[in-house]
């Protein structure tokens, strides 16, 4: 056997799984979405109708898919930042010279990236309860009010984004602390001979360093947070009020639960063409800046 | 990693494979076989006491219990239908028999009844018997009946000046008021949890107007009489007698209505149990319960209840049916109802003493007699899961009755979209017709 | 600013930020351990009065955690072992194998990280309900065996090997397979532990898939499990924080034990090689 069938030979269980449980279906998903399969379907296939762009436009013209794509916006647009945020925080004080017993703040840091959604969305819950939630209680220490975090349709989405950039910042930590330790340590001393302040040496020599480690970790942190689903499913069902309703939890209620599957997959497209756009323009803007003078 | 641990390791996990896998092996190699059997809510805990009789009786069925928890019953059932895991008999709530009914998942029962001496169908509520009956099949025997009334706080009611339940909207309004006034705005007149639709459903189902019309074709919310109902309700939060709740707020209503948060509670006869449990004897006489004022007059309720059904795909069906007999016994009902407080489905079960002399039954018993069924289309559950969201956003205020009626109106009709076209096209219910 | 200062500043808010980050994760371990309803109280207590293993005894005996414990494992390392195999092979088939069309086929899978998941999922569950796969273990575990990303990891490390190596075993008239079996992955052993602990760490993690795929209760993984508990057991927040327990401390332990391993391999998949 020549070494190009040995190769074939070695690539074929892969190639057959990613077809068969991956491309397949995604195209059998494209189709999916062009009909109008439910519970009548499931039950007898012959109630199985073509509709064409039916259930796209349905959803166009829904206010509750507008309404779960805003707040799946609203949790990227200020849940990515905040998160960027945290993690180039501490990726910054780990990588001071000053700081001490780095290996152990790491993997303190990071543990909550390895742990079980499921497990510290029930957990989230306890903490955030009303009446005898930990965070309302130190907040009444603090002189403000209980907030209904669970309860309040304003509050509840707050919550969620504090669980997500608490549970993945320590993600991006870890590549942006490789990517701050990579940067040469002359740069700095350069620029402290030269009498540059921390801000100055932060603004004009990390942060260009850093800007497309910056660019990729972002892209990817906003492809995963479109994805929301874990923490509406456990912690607040969608609610209060379907205020915390994220595109994949309606694409899961509707095909999971009330077995709509067309709709369903309609939703999976319309999203995957939302990420498509958003990530594409991110790489767009980051390609931008870097050829800009 | 040293290869000689990798090779370790990798054995470890064959062991603990085949392991596993004999240990589903042996088990199966019992006599008899396993009926599975499942249950929704407290149900389960109560019928395992129940089955060591039956099983006496007939030692080659083995039957397994399992509990589903009432919130994630109906999506498991329809899940479990799709996955192909259904048990063979199974509790389900009657609101739920035509759609599983349409979706050909369920064993028709008639034939059985006709050579049962244990089950017969006059014993029977006859709106409860009704609920089984789809397109005039049979699907299910009712095991308990259920419905929405009054809870009430006795001495805290005669605190506010009224000695007597109200018997129509106006008085209930009326004490609601005087409970919010005599108290100084710290005491609620009802708990009507705004994420639970049996409430309204309850006080829609007292208008003699159907929800849907045309044959459960089109949404009827547009119906002066819903309207009417659906300003009735908004009124009670926007009038300050009920508080804009939602259950998961009050996770604890047991211990909040025994201290006196709420005067009046919407809900069913597994609270009888509850309270009497979680209540001291000393105050046992302070609460009781009252037939649903309607608008008019004493009010019909909704008919619920939990029927028990055979699978269609069950390979144990007769087995299935001598377990349904079996509960279904009026003596075995009695027992069921002492474990647990569920209202016999029968008639005669309620001959028994346990039943006759409890003075807070004699409501329910009352309202058994003037019950409604809710409306028999497979979208119900989604028709009134969009009802109770719409109906919340009209409590937190943003819309007024108008456009919440005319909202869901319109999302009912796009729900029924497909069984309009299902009905005229007569696929699915002339095969049903057929057989 | 002074050296002291700013080393009090930065150890200071490292200190401050562990110690927010892993407050849950006490939390939860110390409720696990309080009597039925101690949690529900004002002030919320930090530790239990009367520590009991109750919680976790009612786990067990009544809610069925240690059949999803077992499922979870199953599942985990099945999906390990297979896709270890799966993405080794085809990794080193890119890496250092030549046939017409590598790079132009390597492309196309990494498109296929665009795509999310979740747009297959609909239809994939139809297609194992048709050939009666679903709720069985291996309606998990078969579409897990391939990750792209797991390729990618093995293809950056193998890059590496050097070619002379792999020619020189061939001059000698070894078959391929032979020299992948003894030249190439002795010398992958590092990548293998870092995907072997990355895979199982991400399987035994995987929520939306099972909760979909595995519709009886018999069959459910420790994180749909414990979703499932959680609806049902709002109030017993003893039980669940003992639920969550469970299913979080082996991950922890593992990713502790072999945490080197993992991170490299984050960074190394991060990073464009």
């Amino acid at each position: 056997m020549n070494r190009a069938s040995i190769a074939w030979l070695f690539l074929t269980p892969a190639l057959l799984v990613l077809g068969v449980f991956f491309l397949l279906p995604v195209l059998a998903g494209l189709g999916l979405s062009l009909t109008d399969y439910d519970l009548y379907a499931l039950a007898d296939f012959r109630n199985l109708r073509f509709i064409g762009l039916a259930n796209y436009w349905d959803l166009l013209h829904r206010p509750l898919f507008w309404a779960a794509l805003g707040h799946t916006l609203y949790f990227v647009v200020i849940g990515v930042p905040l998160s960027m945020l945290a993690s180039l925080g501490t990726a910054l004080l780990l990588d001071a010279s000053a700081a001490r017993f780095k290996p152990l703040f790491r993997t303190a840091l990071f543990a909550p990236v390895v742990t079980t959604v499921v497990a510290v969305a029930v957990i989230w819950r306890y903490l955030f309860n009303t009446q005898f939630g930990v965070v309302n209680f130190v907040l009444a220490h603090l002189g403000i009010p209980p907030i209904d975090w669970l309860g309040d349709p304003h509050w509840a989405m707050p919550m969620i984004i504090l669980f997500a950039v608490w549970k993945n910042f320590g993600y991006n930590m870890i590549i942006l602390l490789a990517g701050l330790q990579a940067i040469p340590f002359d740069l700095y001393e350069a620029a402290r001979i030269d009498g540059a302040s921390a801000w100055r040496q932060f603004r004009h020599i990390t942060l260009p360093a850093l800007a497309p480690i910056l660019l990729m970790v972002g892209i990817l942190t906003v492809s995963g947070y479109f994805q929301l689903f874990a923490e509406p499913y456990v912690i607040t069902e969608g609610g209060p009020l379907q205020s915390t309703v994220s595109v994949l939890y309606l694409m899961y209620d509707q095909g999971f639960k009330w077995w709509n599957m067309g709709t369903a997959s309609a939703v999976a497209f319309l999203l995957f063409l939302v990420m498509f756009a958003a990530t594409a323009l991110m790489w767009r803007f980051g390609e931008g800046q870097e050829n800009a003078p | 990693m040293k290869h000689g641990s990798v090779r370790c390791c990798l054995n470890m996990a064959i062991v603990a494979l085949a392991t596993v896998l004999l240990a589903g092996c042996a088990s199966s190699a019992q006599q008899g076989f396993t009926l599975e059997f499942w249950t929704i809510g407290r149900e389960g805990e109560a019928v395992t006491q129940l089955l060591p009789e039956f099983e006496q009786a007939n030692p080659d069925i083995h039957v397994r219990v399992q509990q589903i928890p009432l919130t994630a019953a109906h999506e498991k059932l329809l899940t479990a239908y799709a996955g192909g895991s259904l048990p063979d008999v199974t509790q389900i709530g009657n609101t739920w028999i035509a759609e599983f009914a349409a979706l050909d998942a369920l064993a028709p029962l008639q034939p059985r009844i006709a050579k049962s001496k244990l089950v017969r169908a006059n014993d029977y509520f006859t709106s409860a018997w009704a609920t089984n009956v789809i397109d005039g099949t049979l699907y299910g025997i009712p095991w308990y009946v259920d419905t929405r009334l009054l809870f009430y706080r006795v001495d805290l009611l005669r605190e506010a000046g009224f000695e007597a339940p109200p018997r129509n909207w106006a008085e209930w309004q009326a004490q609601m008021d005087a409970i919010r006034t005599k108290s100084h705005g710290t005491r609620w007149g009802a708990l009507l949890p705004t994420n639970e639709y049996d409430q309204l459903l309850a006080l829609a189902l007292q208008q003699h107007m159907p929800l849907l019309r045309d044959g459960g074709r089109y949404g009827n919310f547009r119906s002066a009489a819903f309207e009417r109902v659906l300003a009735f309700y908004m009124g009670l939060f926007k009038r300050g007698d009920v508080p804009p709740w939602t259950n998961v707020q009050v996770s604890n209503p047991w211990q909040a209505f025994g201290r006196g948060e709420f005067v009046f509670y919407l809900s069913g006869p597994w609270n009888i149990g509850e309270f009497r449990k979680r209540l001291p004897e000393s105050r046992q006489s302070e609460w009781s319960t009252a037939q649903l004022p309607g608008p008019d007059g004493p009010g019909d309720s909704v008919a619920y209840g939990s029927s028990l059904v055979i699978l269609r795909r069950s390979e144990h069906q007769d087995a299935a049916w001598k377990l349904i007999e079996y509960l279904s016994r009026p003596d075995v009902q009695t027992r069921f109802y002492e474990l647990l407080g569920d209202l016999p489905a029968r008639r005669s079960a309620w001959d028994s003493p346990a039943l006759k002399n409890d003075p807070r039954l004699r409501a329910f018993r009352a309202q058994l007699e003037h019950m409604r069924p809710v409306p028999q289309v497979p979208e119900w559950e989604q028709i009134v899961n969009m009802m109770q969201q719409v109906a919340a956003r009209a409590v937190a205020g943003q819309l007024t009755v108008d456009q919440a009626a005319a909202q869901m109106d319109a999302q009912a009709d796009e729900i029924l979209a497909k069984r309009r076209w299902v009905l005229s096209h007569g696929y699915e219910y002339a095969r049903a017709r057929a057989r | 600013m002074k050296p002291r200062v700013h080393g009090w500043l930065v150890n200071g808010a490292l200190i401050a930020c562990t110690a927010l980050v892993l407050f849950p994760l006490f939390w939860m371990l110390s409720v696990s351990f309080m009597q039925p309803g101690e949690a529900n109280a004002l002030p919320p207590p930090m530790l239990p009065l009367h520590p009991t293993l109750a919680n976790y005894r009612e786990l067990f005996a009544n809610a069925g955690m240690g059949r999803y414990f077992a499922n979870s494992l199953i599942i985990s390392t099945s999906i390990t072992l297979l896709s270890l195999a799966c993405n080794t092979l085809a990794g080193y088939a890119f890496a250092k194998l030549r046939f017409a069309g590598r790079e132009r086929i390597f492309g196309a899978l990494i498109g296929v990280l665009v795509v999310p998941a979740q747009v297959a999922m609909l239809p994939l569950f139809l297609l194992l309900k048709y050939v009666g796969l679903i709720n069985t273990y291996w309606a998990v575990i078969l579409p897990a065996a391939v990750s792209v990303f797991g390729i990618f990891l093995v293809r950056q490390y193998a890059r590496s090997i050097p070619g002379e190596l792999l020619e020189a075993a061939r001059m000698d008239g070894a078959g391929e397979l032979r020299i992948f079996m003894q030249v190439v992955l002795p010398l992958l052993k590092p990548i293998l532990v870092t995907l072997a602990v990355f895979t199982f760490l991400t399987a035994w993690n995987d929520f939306m898939w099972p909760l979909i795929a595995l519709t009886g209760q018999q069959h459910y993984t420790l994180p749909v499990g414990l979703a499932s508990l959680s609806r049902e057991y709002v109030q017993d927040s003893g039980l669940m924080m003992a639920g969550a327990v469970v299913t979080v401390i082996p991950v922890l332990v593992l990713f502790l034990a072999l945490q080197r391993y993992y991170l490299r391999g984050l960074l190394l998949g991060s990073v464009k090689g």
